[in-house]
């Protein structure tokens, strides 16, 4: 069959189409946001962000530690107790719409800025990451004079200063989605972002400053996992929103087992994306492709396990095959860039071993031809075939693009499969038979279970895992809860 | 006036004249006609289906242009609302209740489905659901007493769903009718979505809830011998209509959700699923 296909080792290379940095304006140093001033971090330290993609630094960020945490939190309690929650649901709303009209003007700074720092592609960054952001400010400002009506007969009430600690593969997105709900419920925050992918929350931090939000509404410390855990620690912190790993997600849901603290925790995935014989086909390609590469697959509800119906698997996976060798990896900043770069050293680190740990487990690996940069941290998207349902391929989360792929006869055997993991945040269906998606979707524990697509995120839309995969709902209105007491 | 994003003069070449407080004349208007109200509706018309079809997200982004728009122009609005009779502080009160009330219902646009439908766990293997949809083209006769407010009162709760209106302004405080028309015409809003009329009400109201193109009519007032006809005049094609007495629309209480799926219709969908839990039930 693969005669017919376009030869794309010919002539077919895209001429680059590099996005500009002319516009982007980034300072050599970062200090703290906190109280509404930047303020130099008590330690005197500074750690380096670097760009992915060539391994240069991009500037330095503060390094916080308890002393600056406390400051932050001490700051989010005043700006609680006099402004914020003394100001009306619509002059709160009102804020909140100024910093989402000011990402859309700043967007192209934004995107290029997130994918410099990130190594995301520039498409993605600007046509999801940033719109969405700026949409989830929107969304969640019209709630702000309208709790009344999404829980109605329970008088809804501000929690207090919440402490926020995201991941570093969304990082403006995953700010948006923790701050926006936050504000608009009446709560302040103090945010800490991942320490690789500082730079677009420093960003908003300064797009508050601009949207002239009273100071300390919102705070921004940064460094790695000890300054979260000082502000997952510390007595002034109401609520605990968190996004990244399960092994985290449990040491703080015991860390504040003996608080009053609420939590949100939006933990990893390992979804099954599964393929029914009467599916369209070339969408279904499309989609898996969409499943596991997109943003290099790190993404915590990415399809990182394809579940084929054994009649077409064939097809599937010759098609699959054929699309990968399209896939562009390469300098994120290009536009025709599918595959920009691994986050991290470390990350890059951990995918490796999850495919020298594939193969040692006696499962067979695919990845297309092609030579990959020097510099950065690169992957090449990857499928395992022939894997058991008890390798660690199949069981763990890889957070990279590495699909491994299993076959199933039967519906039930289907489920099965998609069910058996400890994981619960996602999980896709293809078919043209819509009583079968019902059929599927209803019997999937997953918090979001996506039919003919895959990946699709809306403000709009509650995200949020079963199980191991975190409690808690992100986004539309159940995303309000987590930010909100209430008298019954 | 305002009609499919234009700004025609009436057919009819009539005209009425504004006076102030001092009964001194400040401006000509458009006496509105029939014809003008027809043609209105046929933009309308044509207007209705791509509005409705755009994302609630694109629709209260629209929305919250036209409050951006106007408080651009705020000033412009107190000067008119003043020429009207209004002190300047009524007359500032009125300009930022209007954007906050705009502002309020861009708010809705992604939200009002959220709280108004429903999954139905019907008793047998089906995904039953119901949503709303907007009903089509409304009519509306917006309140006498406020030249600004009462406009944007009236306009922002029927569009924002998706359905697409012929408001007929106030006659006794018209001024800031063509200014708002001009806001409207800079914000995105797709021609034909609002069409703006001024003239006489009692005039008027017979062809607003006759047409048979018309699918709903909003009244706002009091007046017994026009709400009883228009009443008598919708059954000729089951137009729903909406009466609004005794509202102060300076205050909260002229705004709602409610107001919002007034112009709403309830569909329900049923599909199959293929077996679901032991008992076969539904959600």
């Amino acid at each position: 069959m693969s005669e017919n296909k376009i030869n794309l080792k010919s002539n077919w290379d895209l001429a680059p189409s590099l996005e500009s940095t002319s516009h982007i304006n980034l300072k050599k140093k970062y200090d703290l946001f906190i109280g509404g001033k930047w303020v130099k971090p008590s330690s005197g330290k500074y750690f380096d962000t670097n760009n992915p993609a060539t391994e240069e630094k991009l500037a330095s960020i503060a390094n916080a530690n308890k002393k600056d945490v406390d400051m932050a939190v001490k700051a989010a309690r005043k700006a609680y107790d006099t402004t914020w929650s003394k100001l009306s649901g619509k002059e709160r709303g009102k804020y909140i719409f100024r910093i989402a009209r000011i990402i859309q003007e700043r967007a192209k700074e934004l995107a290029v800025v997130e994918t410099l720092d990130g190594g995301k592609p520039i498409r993605e960054s600007r046509d999801i990451d940033i719109p969405l952001a700026a949409n989830h400010f929107f969304y969640y400002a019209g709630w702000a004079d309208k709790l009344e009506y999404a829980f109605p007969n329970r008088n809804p009430k501000s929690l207090g200063v919440a402490g926020q600690i995201t991941p570093w593969n969304f990082p403006l997105l995953m700010a948006a989605w923790k701050i926006a709900p936050a504000l608009a419920c009446g709560n302040t925050v103090v945010l800490k972002p991942a320490e690789t992918t500082s730079l677009t929350t420093l960003l908003l931090a300064e797009i508050c400053e601009q949207a002239g939000l009273p100071a300390g509404v919102v705070n921004v410390v940064t460094g790695a996992g000890d300054v979260g855990a000082e502000i997952v620690n510390h007595d002034g912190i109401d609520k605990i929103a968190f996004t990244g790993s399960t092994g985290v997600g449990k040491i703080i849901q015991k860390a504040i087992s003996g608080t009053d603290k609420k939590a949100t925790l939006e933990l990893g995935g390992k979804a099954a994306n599964i393929v029914f014989e009467d599916a369209p086909l070339d969408q279904a390609v499309e989609g898996i492709i969409n499943g596991i590469f997109f943003n290099q697959g790190h993404v915590c509800c990415a399809g990182s396990r394809l579940l084929v119906q054994e009649s077409v698997y064939d097809v599937v996976l010759r098609k699959l095959k054929d699309r990968m060798e399209s896939l562009i990896v390469g300098n994120p900043l290009d536009k025709n860039t599918d595959i920009g770069a691994i986050n991290s050293k470390s990350q890059l680190d951990t995918i490796n071993h999850y495919i020298k740990l594939g193969k040692e487990e006696g499962a067979e690996i695919y990845q297309p031809e092609g030579k990959l940069e020097k510099k950065g941290y690169w992957c090449k998207p990857t499928l395992f075939t022939g894997v058991a349902q008890s390798n660690r391929i199949v069981q763990e989360e890889i957070f990279g693009p590495v699909l491994a792929i299993q076959t199933f006869r039967t519906i039930e055997e289907a489920i099965t499969k998609a069910n058996n993991t400890p994981y619960g945040l996602s999980a896709g269906v293809w078919t043209d038979k819509g009583s079968k998606i019902f059929n599927v979707t209803s019997q999937l524990r997953a918090g979001i279970v996506w039919a003919n697509t895959f990946n699709k995120f809306d403000p709009t839309s509650p995200f949020g895992g079963y199980k191991e995969s975190g409690f808690g709902r992100e986004g539309g209105l159940h995303g309000l809860e987590a930010y909100l007491e209430f008298e019954n | 006036m305002y009609i499919g994003g234009k700004f025609p003069r009436t057919e009819s070449g009539r005209y009425f004249t504004l006076k102030n407080a001092k009964g001194e004349e400040i401006a000509n208007m458009c006496k509105g006609s029939r014809k003008d109200f027809r043609n209105a509706v046929v933009e309308a018309r044509k207007a209705f289906e791509p509005w409705s079809n755009k994302t609630a997200y694109n629709r209260s982004q629209i929305l919250y242009r036209i409050a951006e728009m106007l408080e651009g122009r705020k000033a412009q609005f107190i000067d008119e609302l003043m020429q009207m009779g209004s002190t300047k502080k009524q007359a500032d009160e009125e300009v930022f209740t209007s954007i906050d009330r705009l502002i309020y219902y861009a708010g809705w646009a992604d939200k009002y489905q959220q709280i108004s439908s429903s999954v139905n766990p019907v008793s047998g293997a089906f995904f039953n659901f119901t949503v709303l949809e907007p009903t089509g083209v409304v009519t509306a006769i917006a309140p006498e007493e406020n030249g600004l407010i009462g406009l944007v009162s009236v306009i922002a709760p029927i569009i924002v769903s998706g359905n697409s209106c012929i408001v007929l302004a106030s006659e006794s405080k018209a001024l800031c009718s063509v200014s708002f028309a001009e806001v409207i015409n800079s914000s995105d809003v797709p021609g034909g979505v609002i069409n703006i009329l001024t003239g006489n009400a009692e005039e008027l109201i017979p062809h607003f809830s006759t047409h048979m193109d018309v699918n709903s009519m909003l009244y706002c007032g009091d007046d017994k011998k026009s709400i009883q006809l228009i009443k008598e005049n919708s059954a000729i094609n089951l137009k729903r209509i909406v009466i609004k007495k005794d509202i102060d629309w300076m205050k909260d209480e002229a705004e709602s959700p409610y107001f919002i799926t007034k112009f709403t219709e309830v569909k329900t969908t049923w599909h199959p699923i293929e077996k679901i839990g032991a008992s076969g039930s539904g959600y």
